[in-house]
């Protein structure tokens, strides 16, 4: 067999828990020039990782993603101008304290990334980015941004970024601060004290199609590193553990959350995507905006969908998707098996007249044809809490 | 877990035990673990020819697809279709119950190319600095 993981390489770019990782035996992955754990053998490795987000908790060491603030400049309303200008979402609908999935587009309706855009006050916004992506993006929103006025701030090095995933984030997390988790609801924030550190991001967002937080704490080693420890020794009682990238794109996967790259890019547009409901035509005009209405009038030519294999067989990425005769009809843009499904699943490019739930499609695996269908999606929705967290505390 | 005496390795990660003139082949307890949770596999039918160093199948974790590649030329001649429904076994025994198919071999003097397990055990050591530098 060959080997999965990619060798050390000094090139490779490293968080502020890469050594703790490595100590911790976590298998280490080449992602998008970043030294990052796929997995932890001490965790019981993926599945077990992947089970324990959706049924307890686990913690994600997601420092290599991005942050950018735009925040005023001399007069109060230049960041929102900008924000508005640079993201297909309608940021002027959040409140101070809220946040919301969005994109920065190409002008050719495309997309740059895919951000969650926080509002910290009235004009001041912070932009969380993929870590693939950072410097194109900082050079994005620093070109597309001079003739407003507003200050852009790359903060990608200042934060240690962790994500606490699962029904019982919410329990380690308030073990850890003096904020009152229970009044931040889904997509809000609020800064608190955590782990004794004052005035630090907390957000109920993340990528794992589960309830959890995300903290933004200090990127110094021994601060991270301590930061780390706690949330660990916080979540025993929980069965917390360790979780690497690889349980979650498998989580990410079954809530049909998009990776960049893959279900979006510079060759995606966003009705393709299906990332319709965070796009608002109506608000100011944005990048990208009037490609998107003459792509809108064209109608489309491909559509993205869920698949479910019939045949045995793991659909990956890439993979060719053909008709009955054999003829490509589209491609797997995400594919792997699903450890709360257990079936393989996949997301994959079709066009419309395909894209009907219970459609039968074949994917290309290797020299074989291999039956699948269209299927609902997300894959996985998580059940609906009994009591929903109460109305949302803005800082 | 340790590497059994009587077996030779190759540098892919493959054992193979030789009794008689039949190979029975698997992949060692390195390759299970630098795969993860394996979910599938692909075998060739009984009756297949295979050539040293050529694929004959693969094995899947949930992140990747791995090759498995042939030791000897030879023909299959058993299959462990069990593992169609547990390929979590190549996971917790790789070494035994989990093997992979059974060959006829052309040549048995190809088997002296391979390593013995104190070799493998040190190309492996090798390995695991090589990641961890």
């Amino acid at each position: 067999m060959e080997s999965v993981t990619s060798p050390a390489n000094i090139e490779l770019r490293k968080t502020p828990l890469n050594a703790l990782h490595r100590r911790s035996g976590a298998k280490m992955v080449n992602f998008d020039g970043w030294d990052m754990p796929v997995e932890y053998p001490s965790s019981g490795g993926l599945i077990a990782e992947h089970k324990a987000v959706r049924n307890s908790v686990g913690v994600f060491d997601v420092s290599h993603m991005g942050d950018i603030r735009i925040r005023a400049g001399r007069k109060a309303g230049g960041a929102l101008t900008a924000v508005q200008h640079l993201c297909m979402n309608d940021a002027s609908r959040l409140q101070i304290g809220q946040a919301h999935y969005s994109a920065m587009l190409y002008p050719e309706g495309t997309f740059v990334d895919d951000v969650i855009v926080h509002r910290l006050a009235d004009d001041d916004f912070l932009l969380v980015i993929n870590a693939g992506t950072r410097e194109k993006d900082i050079n994005w929103v620093r070109e597309n941004t001079k003739s407003f006025d507003c200050v852009v701030e790359e903060l990608s090095d200042a934060y240690t970024q962790l994500a606490i995933q699962g029904p019982r984030a919410v329990d380690v997390l308030q073990k850890l601060t003096d904020a009152n988790l229970s009044r931040i609801k889904n997509y809000w924030f609020t800064h608190g004290t955590v782990c004794g550190l004052k005035n630090i991001l907390i957000a109920r967002t993340g990528y794992t199609g589960e309830d959890g937080f995300e903290i933004y704490v200090p990127s110094d080693r021994a601060t991270s590193e301590e930061v780390w420890a706690k949330v660990i020794e916080a979540g025993r009682e929980f069965g917390i553990v360790p979780c690497g990238l690889g349980a979650r794109n498998t989580l990410r996967l079954e809530a049909k959350m998009a990776l960049y790259g893959h279900e979006i890019s510079q060759k995606i547009n966003v009705w393709e995507a299906g990332l319709d409901r965070y796009c608002k035509m109506e608000k100011s005009d944005f990048i990208g905006r009037a490609a998107l209405e003459r792509a809108r009038a064209a109608g489309l030519t491909r559509m993205l969908v869920g698949l479910e294999m019939i045949d045995r067989g793991i659909a990956r990425d890439e993979y060719r998707v053909c008709n009955e005769a054999g003829e490509t009809v589209g491609v797997v843009t995400s594919g792997s098996p699903s450890p709360t499904l257990g079936k393989n699943i996949a997301l994959a490019y079709v066009p419309p007249a395909l894209a009907a739930v219970g459609t039968v499609v074949f994917v290309e695996i290797r020299t074989q044809k291999c039956k699948a269908q269209v299927v609902p999606t997300p894959f996985y929705k998580r059940p609906k809490k009994a009591a929903a967290p109460q109305t949302a505390k803005t800082v | 877990m340790a590497y059994p005496a009587q077996y030779r390795y190759t540098k892919e990660h493959e054992w193979i035990e030789l009794k008689g003139d039949v190979a029975t082949v698997g992949i060692t307890d390195y390759a299970q673990h630098e795969l993860g949770d394996v979910v599938f596999v692909e075998l060739p039918k009984a009756g297949t020819k295979t050539l040293a160093g050529k694929s004959f199948g693969t094995v899947e974790s949930v992140k990747a697809v791995s090759e498995i590649y042939s030791p000897v030329a030879g023909e299959v001649v058993e299959v462990n279709t069990a593992l169609h429904d547990s390929p979590e076994k190549i996971n917790t025994d790789p070494h035994g119950a989990a093997w992979l198919i059974r060959i006829r071999i052309a040549n048995p003097a190809e088997i002296a190319g391979l390593m013995d397990a104190a070799s493998y055990e040190a190309f492996i050591a090798d390995k695991s600095k090589e990641a961890s530098a």
